[in-house]
């Protein structure tokens, strides 16, 4: 496969996952504002949103008063950053352009589709039911986009570079996510200080989706380290950073037995697999959750770092 | 606007189209007479609503030049399919296979031997001094002796057995996959009418353009497919869907030049093991941007040492470069003399008549006559800068009279064809529309191949003669039917 196509698929990947994200982001994030303060509904919630989407400093950068509609608009239609929903279906559908002919007529079309229909909503929000629309769109394409790319593609290298770049995207943004709430993920002998933060908590797992599957697994009510343990280890939940780098290992080495040739990004990717696997949450919580998320922010970029080099993009 | 009288392929003449008897209606036309009569208004609408939503979500779609605000847009499709019988076909098809076989063996000898510019043909001045003649092709014979790979010949019809050759297109012709791509939303949109008109297929073309190009390949060997690419100016070009379509359709790669590079006089393309040797190169991009060590320095869209390559015999490129000179406007005027010459026959289809603005007797009667011709430039396309009189303002016309003065050699002129009309759906109902057929010629080492059917293209416009997608011009399926 010409090199310039893996690098499109790769990144066409992680921007997808990007645009699903921050659609459940901002979902989660309205829910938590909503609530009452006496429930926990935090003041803050929308800057910690802009965090989890590592977008800070974009947003800072724009001089716009932090509220629910700037920053939700900034997030979702903002044609200035590179970050929002529609710059993520922009550059997904460009980099499938470019590459059309790696992608089956299904899956162009899904992304084609998604394009032209969050562009159709310009670039400002006119309403909360806009926005509650266009969340629900994009959940749906980025779905429908995996559903045919699963369906109709080629088991090749092709399909595993879009499933790579999607695998690395979804392991960053669970730890960004997990990261910004990090204070309020207390180890298991820490007294819990009331139900107060349990909103907080139900949000992170909203926003990857695993409310109904918490439940599944650990049969107890929501309790901060089982929050992080399920985020971080349980390969069970597929956003969480173990399952992420199943996914990842998985996908190198089968470009690797396509091609007979390991590299680098073979390593980093048993290593960072090797201290997930072998990791429990005790141990992390002793290390210190913090330190913990960050490094792995930082190995996962280098991870990503060390596939384009390999695969010379 | 002035209409001219035009033969009409569904009534003999325009005017069947108010009336509801179906007396004058072509043999050819009557199941699509029938059709049309069935298909209320609405209905009609509706069809072509579906299409347009087909096009969009498929992503056909093609930038115009000097348009910020529609970098794509769709070319708009008309779903009234164009007919043509197979005895009429048969008789182009012997007309394209001719034409095509003289215009490969005129670049041979004028990169060769120069035997049609000796014997005094053809000015040789004409061809030597051409900007479109390429001196590096000088001496050259690319492999498997092929120059036009692949051509795309404008025919237009005036009458029930006069088809004219508008222009050759010996370059990098377009629009194939909108002959490809119509057929599959004419199958989606109206199964029915295929059941009741037996159409032949066209969907074999990419299958002969892979057999096309890996017969040119410069190495043979066995057991292993030659690696074939497209090579695309890339996605801001105007035709750069029909890039990808093609490559995916052919399944081979869809490369720029900087995923190509050359070493040792041989072309890789960088993947993700490594290079990978190229054999045969598709390009849709012009000769002048293919090599910066060899043509224009300033092009990033290349490969430097291409030519290097090329001229090695080590890659093959199809179309050729140099072929230009074959499809140059000044040197159409002498195709008939050309299909002579090589061939030893008479010219199946016909030339319009030309004027070589170049020659001081044929400039005065054009500049007397500019309101009722057609002026181009002899190295333009597109439809860009030519002037149609009998629909252009009398300021224009002074206008264009003195560029044509000032370099009369860059110009021809040629009557303004009354081009033949089809039905065409239209906001106003069935109306009929001009239209052309742009047939698609692959050559091989190993002989000729031709899918029956073509590219139609209609001015939108009541009464408009251009075609052209890039000034508002449509498409229609073409339809070869028995019978």
């Amino acid at each position: 496969m010409l090199s310039r196509t893996a690098g499109n698929l790769y990144w066409m990947g992680r921007y997808l996952e990007r645009a699903d994200f921050s659609a459940r982001l901002i979902e989660a994030t309205q829910r938590l504002a909503a609530l009452p303060s006496s429930y926990g509904g935090a003041s803050n919630a929308w800057e910690s949103a802009l965090a989890a989407a590592c977008q800070t400093e974009g947003f800072a950068a724009t001089g716009l008063v932090v509220d629910e509609h700037e920053v939700t608009e900034f997030l979702t239609l903002n044609a200035g950053n590179p970050s929002s929903i529609r710059s993520c279906l922009e550059s997904a559908r460009s980099n499938a352009r470019a590459v059309r002919t790696a992608l089956t007529e299904e899956g162009w079309e899904a992304i084609n589709t998604a394009w032209l229909e969050v562009s159709r909503y310009g670039t400002h929000l006119s309403s909360r039911e806009t926005l509650a629309q266009l969340i629900e769109y994009v959940k749906h394409a980025v779905a429908a986009f995996d559903g045919a790319a699963n369906r109709t593609m080629l088991r090749g290298d092709a399909f595993w570079f879009i499933n790579l770049g999607a695998a690395i995207e979804r392991a960053d943004n669970s730890a960004r996510l997990l990261d910004v709430k990090y204070h309020l993920l207390l180890p298991r002998d820490e007294p819990v200080g009331g139900s107060l933060d349990y909103f907080q908590w139900t949000t992170i797992l909203r926003t990857v989706s695993a409310m109904t599957a918490y439940r599944w697994v650990y049969n107890d009510s929501v309790k901060p380290w089982l929050v992080a343990d399920l985020l971080i280890l349980n390969r069970q939940i597929p956003r969480s950073l173990a399952a992420c780098y199943d996914e990842i290992l998985r996908h190198l080495d089968l470009l690797a037995s396509h091609s007979g040739r390991r590299g680098p990004a073979h390593r980093l990717a048993s290593a960072g697999h090797a201290r997930l696997a072998s990791g429990n949450i005790d141990a992390i919580f002793s290390q210190g959750l913090h330190e913990f998320l960050t490094q792995f922010i930082v190995d996962n970029n280098r991870l990503g770092e060390a596939i384009a080099d390999q695969y010379l993009f | 606007m002035q209409a001219l009288p035009a033969f009409d392929e569904m009534f003999g003449s325009g005017e069947g189209y108010g009336s509801r008897s179906d007396e004058g209606v072509t043999a050819a036309y009557r199941a699509i007479r029938q059709w049309l009569a069935e298909s209320p208004h609405e209905l009609m609408a509706a069809r072509r609503a579906q299409a347009e939503l087909f096009f969009r979500r498929i992503g056909i779609t093609f930038a115009v030049y000097g348009d910020a605000q529609a970098t794509e847009r769709l070319i708009p499709f008309d779903i009234v399919p164009r007919i043509i019988t197979r005895p009429e076909w048969q008789r182009l098809e012997r007309g394209l296979k001719q034409r095509v076989a003289a215009l490969n063996l005129f670049l041979a000898d004028v990169y060769g031997k120069q035997e049609i510019l000796k014997a005094g043909v053809v000015p040789a001045e004409l061809v030597l001094m051409n900007p479109a003649y390429c001196l590096h092709m000088v001496g050259r014979q690319p492999p498997g002796g092929v120059w036009v790979h692949i051509a795309g010949i404008d025919l237009v019809r005036t009458g029930p057995d006069e088809f004219f050759v508008l222009e050759d297109n010996a370059r990098t012709p377009s629009g194939v996959s909108y002959m490809l791509e119509n057929r599959e939303v004419m199958l989606k949109l109206v199964p029915d009418l295929f059941d009741r008109v037996k159409v032949a297929p066209v969907e074999t073309y990419p299958e002969k353009l892979l057999e096309t190009l890996a017969s040119v390949s410069p190495r043979k060997q066995r057991g292993s497919h030659p690696t074939c690419v497209l090579l695309t100016p890339g996605q801001y070009n105007s035709a750069f869907y029909e890039h990808s379509f093609l490559a995916d359709k052919l399944g081979i790669e869809l490369v720029e030049g900087s995923d190509l590079f050359v070493r040792d006089d041989i072309v890789f393309m960088r993947t993700t093991e490594g290079p990978q040797r190229v054999d045969v190169i598709y390009r849709r991009l012009d000769d002048d941007f293919i090599d910066p060590l060899v043509f224009n320095p300033t092009s990033m869209l290349g490969v430097p040492g291409l030519m290097s390559a090329y001229a090695a015999g080590n890659v093959t490129l199809a179309n050729a470069v140099g072929t230009g000179i074959a499809d140059d406007k000044a040197i159409y005027s002498y195709m008939p003399e050309i299909v002579r010459f090589y061939t030893g026959e008479e010219p199946i289809l016909a030339n319009v008549p030309t004027w070589r603005c170049r020659e001081p007797e044929a400039l005065m009667y054009v500049l007397d006559h500019l309101p009722e011709l057609v002026v181009k430039e002899v190295d333009g396309s597109g439809g860009y800068g030519m002037l149609v009189g009998p629909h252009a303002p009398k300021a224009t016309i002074a206008a264009f009279a003195a560029k044509l003065k000032a370099n009369p050699e860059k110009f021809i002129a040629q009557p303004t064809l009354a081009l033949s009309t089809c039905p065409t759906a239209t906001d106003g109902g069935i109306a009929a529309r001009h239209v052309d057929l742009r047939p698609f010629v692959l050559t091989g080492a190993d002989g000729v191949r031709i899918v029956p059917g073509g590219l139609t293209r209609v001015a939108m416009t009541a009464g408009s003669l251009v075609v052209n997608s890039s000034q508002g011009g449509g498409t229609k399926d073409t339809w070869i039917i028995d019978g």
